[in-house]
């Protein structure tokens, strides 16, 4: 009787990159329908659009790098750029805004350096970061964070917002729109009041009262899920939150006036989401576990000076790719110790013979 | 005992349930057996015997020369029907050379049977370590190293620890399992016989957690004289911890040195069914001629452990186990994690068969297909030696084999745990294996490459020794020559000095006393310069 041969192993696969990219869109559901709650249906129809163009973006690179389109499209890669796309633009960011950072995410960022796995920077943030600095106006259009029941759009207004970039009716943007707490922070400060008048505000809450920081717990609950499934190591997400906390609570307790909390810091922006979605993407990333941690503190302290010195309090993009330029170097210099051999060690003499 | 963790490595489903329900099958003698010469690692083994000899059971029918090689012997007793290439268990799948044995089904042991030797413990150290070499004795845990050249330790080299690798990681594989189970008195003996010649003071018998009924049949036979040398330890089933080094890193916590051998650390390390066959071999005076072969995977219908001889084809064994299941594709030698496919299922029972595994498309499926590296790092996460296993496979596909065996080629052990993880089905160990063959080659042609060159520049030598011989000789030759010409010229010149000179006598004799000192002078300077363009005419010749 005559067989097949394959090499081995000769076990179901444990994992393929389309199941983990399904789980990551998985984690991303709870903190995604919590922004939907308190920023208003923008987001849902934000991040459908972000997932629409960058699938057509996808597909249409695929095609025309004459390789397998529905094979790529199944490693779902493309889903899970634009839905974190999506997420950090603000929810009633007009369509154009989306389509033009999804196509520099996907055209540029990705494909034109060889696809998925071969891309040096996280494309969502080369494509956030592309809008961020072209549309000023547009990229500060964020909602105030109140309740879904009590939000001044319905899903059909915030659709027809998105798609025509003025507001129905005789709505104001500036009825609409609240600076987010990084930017009344970072204002405040610059003209010269404490922390405590600031925080003092109603854009303000401690974990759980205003819409940031719970948006920020439901990210943490899908980012522990994926390092519960062994999706992602915490090296890096751990190494993002400590090197934010760290350097800020320093300089907190030096000067508690001038400097917001740690906790501020952690759950008032994007750190969890970046922590735990954006850092640990691992096409990007350092792969070696001291390589992680190293590059994930370097991320948090960058995201720490970026926005208490830097010039835009959306840091998070920044210090990611920022970092992403480091990774291959710390790759080479935190190799871990070959077995049987020491640090750094010997290369083998006859070991092959 | 203080046990310690490699680094990485996989937990895997334990599939042996299956297979150890039944008592160990000896299966009886085939149609036919086709025995492999070469079923081992190491030098070429050629066959001693004629096509049309009969031959009985436990003659050997393949010699070896070498040292690192193991003898083959006959099975059973029968007629040699043919000696030539067949196909044999091998990646490759190429043929080999095999002698085909047709049984004549009465089962002699001849005059080729060695005698038992109840007495080993009196007998001299060498003489128990030639009679493993003609016992053929190989490691019987896949591998197939020759068992004697493990057991005869470099001088100077002490070897102090025996360890018994009784951690059976691959799921499905129970052969280990239920030899100790059945034999484990055989098990002993050999452990003892072994640790007599290596002298060693302790001996750690591993048995994976995994295999409880294996462990009650050891607590129970250690034999109480034996209870201060070995000890029995209970080691978590994580794969590869069947694999040597990992197993000594956690029995011991040591690391055998990158490119070095568990006896630079004085220790040697075994499986207990070579144990079994060392006991077969000295005691018995039997050579290795048969092997416990599990049989199983979704793909047999009454998957259990056989002794079959060696040279059995897989089919017969297959039967053993009530044949194939429905919808069968794939047979693997082997376990699942680092066992081969073959193609055939006519090809023989060799040494290091420790497992046939059958299985059908759904049990597994062709993985999808290859997708970029999205260097996710689990490869890393779960190599055990610790390796940096995408890395590897970029140098690999760069073919940059300097950086490749800087980041460690060589300490590749091939347990495709990183393969098993890559969500992009990459087979990362093909690239290995490529990259190392790859280098091999290169090495060899580079050493042919020396060889020549050194033979060119030795005939260029030659050949330049040569001609400047010639030419000093021709050098020589010609000064000879040139000598003796001077020597005719100067025999000339002062010939014609003295007849000048007795001219000049005779002149002077003859008359006039003038000027005698104006002629004098001018004659001296005549005669200085036709010396000198004479000598000059020589030189030019």
């Amino acid at each position: 009787m005559r067989f097949r041969t394959q090499s081995s192993p000769h076990v179901i696969p444990a994992h393929s990159v389309g199941g983990v990219m399904q789980q990551v869109l998985m984690a991303l559901v709870p903190g995604t329908l919590a922004m939907t709650w308190f920023f208003g249906w923008g987001v849902l129809v934000n991040v459908l659009l972000g997932v629409l163009f960058a699938v057509a973006f996808e597909a249409a690179m695929v095609a025309a790098r004459k390789r397998p389109v529905m094979a790529t499209l199944a490693d779902n890669s493309a889903i899970v750029t634009g839905w974190l796309f999506a997420l950090a633009i603000p929810p009633l960011a007009p369509f154009w805004v989306t389509l033009i950072g999804i196509a520099f995410a996907i055209i540029v960022a990705k494909h034109l350096y060889g696809g998925l796995g071969y891309n040096p920077f996280n494309p969502a943030m080369v494509g956030y970061v592309v809008v961020l600095v072209s549309f000023p106006r547009e990229m500060a259009l964020w909602p105030a964070a109140t309740t879904l029941p009590e939000s001044p759009l319905t899903l059909l207004q915030s659709l027809q917002t998105v798609l025509t970039g003025s507001l129905p009716g005789a709505q104001e943007w500036d009825a609409v729109t609240r600076a987010t707490p990084l930017d009344a922070m970072r204002e405040g400060l610059v003209s010269g009041r404490t922390v405590g008048e600031i925080t003092a505000s109603p854009l303000f809450g401690t974990f759980t009262e205003t819409g940031w920081e719970w948006v920020g717990n439901f990210f943490l609950l899908g980012g522990l899920y994926l390092l519960f499934r062994r999706i992602i190591h915490w090296h890096i997400p751990v190494a993002v939150i400590l090197g934010v906390a760290i350097p800020a609570g320093f300089f907190w307790l030096l000067d508690p006036d001038s400097f917001a909390s740690p906790a501020f810091h952690v759950f008032s922006g994007a750190v969890i989401i970046g922590a735990f979605f954006i850092a640990t993407d691992p096409v990007s990333a350092s792969t070696t576990p001291l390589g992680r941690i190293l590059y994930g503190a370097g991320i948090g302290v960058l995201i720490f000076v970026i926005r208490t010195w830097g010039g835009y309090p959306d840091a998070v993009a920044f210090a990611v790719l920022l970092m992403n330029m480091v990774a291959p170097t710390l790759d080479h210099l935190t190799r871990p110790r070959v077995f049987g051999r020491s640090r750094g060690g010997p290369p083998p003499g006859d070991g092959h013979a | 005992m203080q046990l310690h963790r490699f680094h990485g490595g996989l937990k895997l489903a334990d599939e042996t349930d299956a297979s150890t329900a039944e008592p160990v099958l000896v299966m009886g003698v085939p149609a036919k057996l086709t025995v492999p010469l070469g079923q081992h690692i190491g030098e070429a083994t050629e066959a001693c015997v004629q096509v049309g000899d009969h031959v009985t059971k436990g003659q050997r029918i393949g010699q070896s020369k070498g040292y690192i090689a193991a003898h083959v012997h006959a099975p059973t007793s029968g007629k040699v029907a043919d000696i030539d290439l067949y196909p044999v268990p091998h990646p490759s799948g190429l043929n080999a050379p095999c002698v085909v044995i047709e049984p004549d089904g009465r089962d002699e042991w001849g005059d080729a049977r060695m005698e038992p030797w109840l007495d080993w413990d009196t007998r001299d150290l060498r003489a128990l370590r030639q009679r493993l070499r003609a016992g053929g004795i190989v490691g019987l845990g896949g591998a197939a190293f020759p068992t004697a050249v493990k057991l005869n330790p470099r001088a100077g080299q002490r070897i102090h620890t025996l360890i018994v690798n009784g951690a059976e990681c691959e799921p499905y594989i129970s052969a280990d399992d239920m030899l100790l189970r059945t034999a484990p008195e055989a098990v002993f003996e050999g452990i003892r016989i072994t640790a007599r010649l290596l002298g060693v003071e302790r001996v750690l018998f591993a048995v994976e957690d995994n295999m409880p009924e294996a462990m009650r049949a050891l607590t129970e036979t250690l034999p109480t004289e034996l209870r201060d040398l070995i000890e029995l330890v209970s080691v978590p089933s994580i794969y590869p911890t069947g694999g040597e080094r990992q197993l000594i890193k956690v029995l011991t916590g040591q690391e055998v040195p990158s490119g070095g051998l568990p006896a630079d650390l004085g220790m040697v390390c075994h499986n207990p069914g070579t144990f079994k066959a060392i006991c077969d071999t000295v005691i018995q005076g039997r050579p290795l001629l048969s092997r416990i072969v599990t049989v199983t995977g979704p793909g047999v219908k009454h998957p259990r452990n056989v002794e079959a001889l060696l040279g059995t084809p897989f089919a017969d064994v297959i039967e053993a186990a009530g044949g194939y299941a429905e919808g069968v594709d794939r047979l693997v030698m082997g376990g699942p994690m680092m066992g081969f496919a073959v193609h055939d299922d006519s090809i023989p029972v060799i040494k290091a068969t420790n497992c046939l595994l059958a299985t059908r498309p759904q049990d597994t499926p062709s993985p999808g297909p290859v997708m970029p590296c999205i260097r996710c790092a689990e490869c890393a996460a779960v190599c055990p030696a610790q390796l940096l296993p995408q890395q590897l496979y970029w140098q690999a596909k760069a073919k940059d084999f300097d950086a490749i065996q800087d980041y460690g080629l060589f300490d590749c052990i091939e347990c495709g745990c990183c393969a098993y993880v890559c969500p992009s089905n990459i087979p990362l160990v093909q690239y290995y294996r490529y990259a190392k063959n790859e280098i091999w080659a290169r090495e060899k042609e580079r050493q042919k490459s020396d060889i020549a060159r050194e033979r060119y520049e030795f005939r260029q030598e030659r050949i330049e020794r040569e001609e400047r011989e010639k030419a000093e000789r021709l050098a020589k030759k010609k000064a000879a020559v040139k000598n003796k010409e001077n020597d005719g010229d100067k025999q000339a010149a002062i010939q014609a000095a003295l007849e000048r000179a007795q001219k000049k006598k005779a002149a002077r004799a003859e008359g006039s006393e003038k000027n005698s000192e104006k002629g004098t002078g001018s004659e001296t300077n005549g005669e200085e310069t036709s010396t000198t363009n004479d000598t000059r005419d020589g030189d030019d010749r």
